[in-house]
């Protein structure tokens, strides 16, 4: 357990390590307090993927404390040499920031001593402890010391090379550790074990240059840099923007400067983003230079849904799927759900969030801030390019862009002086919360809610497939209640018939019919129960094609509609129509119909002709006045309390 | 005459095992039997128009008890009756124009030729029938009207009055049989001549660059379209599938198939297009007198959307297709059940039906029409021109006589 301890404060050394009190003032000034997010070139280099091996060498686990007290002696006085323990050793470290010369030594102190023993123990021990599911250990521990020690390293460079070499000159994984962060900041291979001291000193001297500069430049603006901030993209002004704050010697001052940022960025995420509009021509070219999904648009547009991807389907699946052992830039865990999402594997919008996050948690297990990044930025310009291959495999749902926002949230709110490792377990534990309250609390919740609502020889309409009014109308059926349950369900997908599969295994009444004949099965109807995929704060409804058709026949027949949704599903944007906002489904769903209709020759005949296309829309906006009543976690609320809901709660508990 | 027993029991099969498809072919199909009918009926020397009527109701009964919710056999049994009528009452008004000028042409006079026999019967024929359909209303024909329309039938086949008529009673008879029959052509090639009435006032209704929306596969919607685009007039059609039957498919292959932009979209979707389209097009099923309309199934969602959101639903009806019935709970009662199998696979679903006690039930419910009210409806365009809602009782009286509503 001790070791465990010790595991965990280790990374937590680097952050601690730039604000050495005792350090010299102007090399002090110069340390960078976000050095640890260089160019993000060294991003690809450091990927828990590809470079575990170097990984494999450094351990933090077995730090003998002996090699420490030496350390911290030599370095400065304040070193705490009596700790008899690592584990207290580490513990004490967390909270006292003048430890952190000699606790970030550690990991190239022991770095040749017992590199291969130490690996799994390590991450097993780190698994336990942060509460991870079990999960590839080795591309853990690779993960934890490289990016703890290429940042130390590069703090440390500057100020004593020397020592360094001498405490570490004789290990292997010195040259390595080099290496990585020669990398960082120009892409040298195998730099020799003479020349190291030079050259980064060579680059560290650079660096201090580049750090006046960019000072003087920061001075000029804080708002361009902002500006600069937002467009990671750009790995030049990815690699510069930190660095200015070198200049901010006090840590309270860059703390208090973090936090304005994440003030002001917050209130730049207030304003919902613009979707990507797909008949910009300029920005679809610049989205496809990156795709990694190559998607071939169809010849025949609706000239309507210009403004929204149309690909053709299925044909890019095996390229992905061969793909799959070689990628490097995307997560295995993410690249996994966008295939599933490309497939169709997965549908229903919770499923597809739970599958997202978790597939995030995994890529968050196994991340390791490169040399000279900031885990912030880094992780944030991360989660970003795994949400831009997701988008290319299937457009989000606006859920899905939720669960996003709330992680990029918790991701900016760490706090500063958060270890690596702590700071991946809180991410992890918070999407763990996020995805338990919620998605799956909020669940029983709304069962519990709209159970209530059902009574005795009701007649209960639901269309399509909606895993929370399932889940309501078993449970009703559970405690007893007699009821009737209309399925209603459209083409292409039929989910319907999956529910219908369901209830009557478990015994329901049920009546099935197609959406055409709605107005001949509503008047059997005593209420309508509906699921989302988002509700937008002025009331309507986003949700699988033809909800709105229900909806609408309801209300002329003067049958009350309930929506059940979560809270995490509300949306603060605004949508007055279908087309503005949706997302285009295979066209080929909609061509292919039951053979025994018409012979499939004539349909493939036609298939090439420009003045026939087919539209496979995915959702419809149901305006509000067709909706009586709106189950959420929060209780049962009218439409119009949309915006309340997401202006009064959202900040408290979804974002914070 | 067993040929023609034949034919009728022929064509009530097909009737009642739903062989034959659309108002139209139907309608053209009875006209057709009525017309072999008419010409194989035997006409005794008197009261012709009775007999003839008999016949033709009797045939008429069994059509439409074989396929009680294809209206349009029944509409037409009574256009066939109405055509009688109209031509034994021609017949006795010229015949009445020969005998007596200064009687007939002032209806004040009746009452004194009341007694005179035949010639006195036929102006009252006249006056009754003229009454009902010839002269505009007024209140005295109102008044004067009640007692007598109910009398006609009698007093022309009352027995006493067919001794007056010897004398050009074989002219007569063949006459009336000749003139009933040309009429019956005029109504076969009214019904199969619809189409292009209708598509002659596209042109007024589609202006360049329209968005229409249409629903099912209907003939006239066709002709419709097609007549607009030639007309140079270029526009986009959306078809929703239809999606137990895909009749959607088929239409908008035969648009494709004549250069129309067409986009087939799901029926789910019709909602959420309907804010992009300037016009619902749809053909009935047959129109009733109240100003519903019978349509293929989904029409009253795309009718309700279409309020909603101030588009204009426009209903494309032959003059077949008028109904001088007025709906009762037609959603049910004009209305047909198809085989579920359109829905669910057979057996698909057995496994998890277990037929013990305490289990599930599953029923599917696959409609074929479905209802829409008037208030819905913007226009019907039938072959004499554009229509209110509020209007068609009035069209539907001048193609009905009032005796045989019920049949």
């Amino acid at each position: 357990m001790d070791t465990r301890r010790g595991a965990l404060a280790v990374p937590k050394v680097r952050r601690v390590g730039f604000f050495t009190p005792t350090e010299p003032p102007p090399e002090s000034s110069q340390r960078p307090n976000r050095s640890q997010s260089g160019p993000v070139e060294a991003t690809t280099s450091s990927s828990p993927l590809s470079d575990s091996p170097s990984g494999n060498l450094i351990s933090p686990v077995l730090i003998p404390p002996s090699r420490h007290h030496s350390d911290n002696l030599t370095s400065h006085a304040a070193a705490p040499v009596p700790v008899p323990g690592p584990a207290a050793f580490r513990r004490y470290l967390a909270h006292d920031r003048s430890l952190h010369i000699g606790s970030y030594n550690a990991p190239d102190s022991l770095l040749g001593t017992s590199p291969p023993s130490s690996n799994g123990e390590f991450s097993e021990d780190s698994v336990s402890l942060f509460g991870f599911q079990r999960s590839d250990s080795t591309k853990l521990s690779a993960s934890f010391p490289n990016g703890g020690f290429d940042l130390t390293l590069a703090v440390r460079a500057p100020q004593e090379p020397e020592t360094k070499i001498a405490t570490a000159s004789a290990s292997e994984g010195k040259k390595k550790i080099a290496e990585v962060s020669g990398k960082s900041e120009s892409v040298t291979t195998k730099p020799q074990k003479e020349k190291e001291p030079k050259s980064l000193k060579d680059k560290t001297t650079k660096a201090e240059r580049r750090a006046i500069q960019e000072a003087q430049r920061a001075a000029k603006g804080e708002g361009k840099r902002h500006a600069d901030e937002s467009g990671k993209a750009n790995p030049g002004m990815a690699a510069k923007k930190p660095q200015p704050k070198k200049e901010r010697p006090p840590v309270t001052s860059s703390v208090s400067e973090k936090t304005a940022v994440a003030v002001e960025k917050e209130k730049r995420m207030d304003v919902p983003q613009t979707q990507m509009q797909y008949d910009d021509k300029s920005r679809v070219d610049k989205a496809k230079r990156r795709a990694v999904v190559e998607q071939t648009e169809i010849k025949n547009k609706v000239e309507l849904f210009l403004h929204l991807p149309q690909y053709e389907r299925g044909n890019q699946l095996p390229n992905l799927s061969s793909s799959f052992f070689t990628l490097d830039t995307i997560h295995h865990a993410v690249y996994k759900v966008g295939l599933q999402h490309l497939a169709g594997d997965i549908s229903g919008d919770n499923a597809r969030c739970i599958a997202m996050l978790q597939a995030f948690q995994e890529a968050i297990k196994d991340y390791t801030t490169p040399p000279m990044k900031d885990l912030t930025m880094d992780l944030t310009t991360k989660i970003n390019g795994y949400v831009s291959f997701l988008i290319e495999c299937r457009p989000l749902s606006m859920s899905m862009g939720n669960a996003i926002r709330f992680l990029k949230n918790q991701i900016r709110k760490l706090p500063v002086n958060l270890s690596e490792p702590e700071a991946k377990a809180s991410l992890c534990s918070d999407i763990g919360r996020f995805i338990d309250e919620k998605i799956i609390l909020a669940d029983k919740v709304i069962v519990q809610h709209a159970v209530t609502k059902i009574r005795d020889g009701e007649v209960l309409l639901t269309y399509g497939f909606s895993c929370v009014v399932e889940m309501i109308l078993l449970y009703a059926h559970e405690i007893g209640k007699k009821f009737r349950i209309v399925i209603v369900d459209a083409r292409p997908n039929l989910e319907g018939q999956k529910l219908l599969r369901r209830l009557v295994t478990r015994g329901l009444d049920c009546t099935y019919t197609h959406i055409n004949a709605i107005s001949y099965i509503m008047r059997e109807a005593t209420r309508v129960f509906l699921g989302a995929s988002s509700i937008f704060s002025n009331g309507t409804l986003y949700s699988k094609v033809g909800t709105a058709c229900v909806a609408m026949v309801a209300n002329a027949f003067s049958v009350p509609v309930i929506v059940c949704c979560e809270a995490y599903k509300f949306h603060e944007r605004v949508l007055l129509d279908s087309i503005c906002s949706n997302e285009l489904g295979d066209p080929d769903a909609v061509a292919n119909i039951p053979s025994f209709i018409t012979k499939a020759k004539q349909s493939k005949m036609m298939d090439n002709n420009k003045n026939l296309q087919f539209l496979n829309l995915m959702y419809d906006s149901t305006p509000s006045e067709y909706i009586s009543m709106i189950v959420s976690d929060y209780g049962m609320i009218p439409p119009t309390s949309i915006p309340v809901i997401v202006r009064e709660y959202r900040r408290e508990n979804l974002l914070l | 005459m067993p040929d023609v027993q034949s034919m009728v029991a022929e064509f009530v099969n097909k009737l009642r095992k739903r062989k034959i498809e659309g108002s139209q072919a139907t309608a053209k199909c009875t006209v057709e039997l009525l017309r072999s009918v008419i010409s194989h009926q035997r006409v005794p020397h008197a009261n012709q128009a009775a007999a003839l009527i008999d016949a033709v109701k009797a045939v008429g009964q069994q059509l439409v008890a074989a396929n009680p919710v294809e209206l349009a056999v029944g509409n037409v049994v009574r256009r066939v009756l109405h055509i009688i009528r109209e031509e034994d009452l021609s017949l006795t008004t010229a015949a009445m124009a020969g005998l007596d000028l200064l009687d007939a042409s002032d209806d004040d006079d009746i009452d004194n030729c009341k007694g005179i026999g035949y010639p006195a019967m036929s102006a009252a024929v006249v006056a009754a029938a003229a009454r009902s359909t010839l002269r505009p209303p007024s209140l005295q024909t109102l008044l004067e009207g009640t007692p007598e329309s109910a009398t006609v039938p009698y007093t022309s086949s009352s027995g006493a009055d067919s001794e007056s008529k010897t004398a050009d009673k074989s002219s007569l008879t063949r006459k009336l049989k000749h003139d009933v029959i040309e009429g019956v052509n005029q109504l076969i090639h009214e019904i199969s001549g619809c189409h292009e009435q209708i598509a002659e006032q596209a042109i007024e209704h589609i202006h360049q660059n329209e968005v229409i929306l249409t629903l099912g596969s209907s003939r006239t919607v066709l002709e419709f379209l097609c007549a607009a685009k030639e007309k140079k007039r270029s526009f986009r059609v959306f078809v929703a599938e239809g999606a137990p039957r895909y009749q959607g498919h088929l239409l908008a292959k035969e648009l494709v198939a004549r250069g129309l932009q067409t986009t087939v979209i799901t029926d789910s979707a019709v909602f959420a297009m309907i804010s992009r389209v300037n016009m619902v097009i749809i053909g009935a099923h047959a129109v009733m007198a109240n100003g519903g309309v019978i349509g293929p199934v989904g029409v009253n969602m795309a009718a309700l959307a279409a309020k909603k959101h101030a588009v204009p639903f426009v209903v494309l009806a032959g003059s077949h297709k008028l109904c001088p019935l007025y709906p009762h709970n037609p959603e049910v009662l004009l209305n047909e059940l198809r085989s579920p199998s359109e829905l669910l696979d057979f057996g698909e679903f057995s496994d998890c039906l277990d037929f013990g006690a305490g289990s599930g039930s599953l029923q599917v419910v696959n409609p074929t029409f479905d209802y829409v009210p008037p208030n819905l409806v913007s226009l019907f365009i039938t072959d004499t021109g554009g229509h209110n809602p509020s209007y068609m009782y009035r069209l539907i009286a001048d193609y009905y006589s009032a005796d045989d509503l019920v049949m």
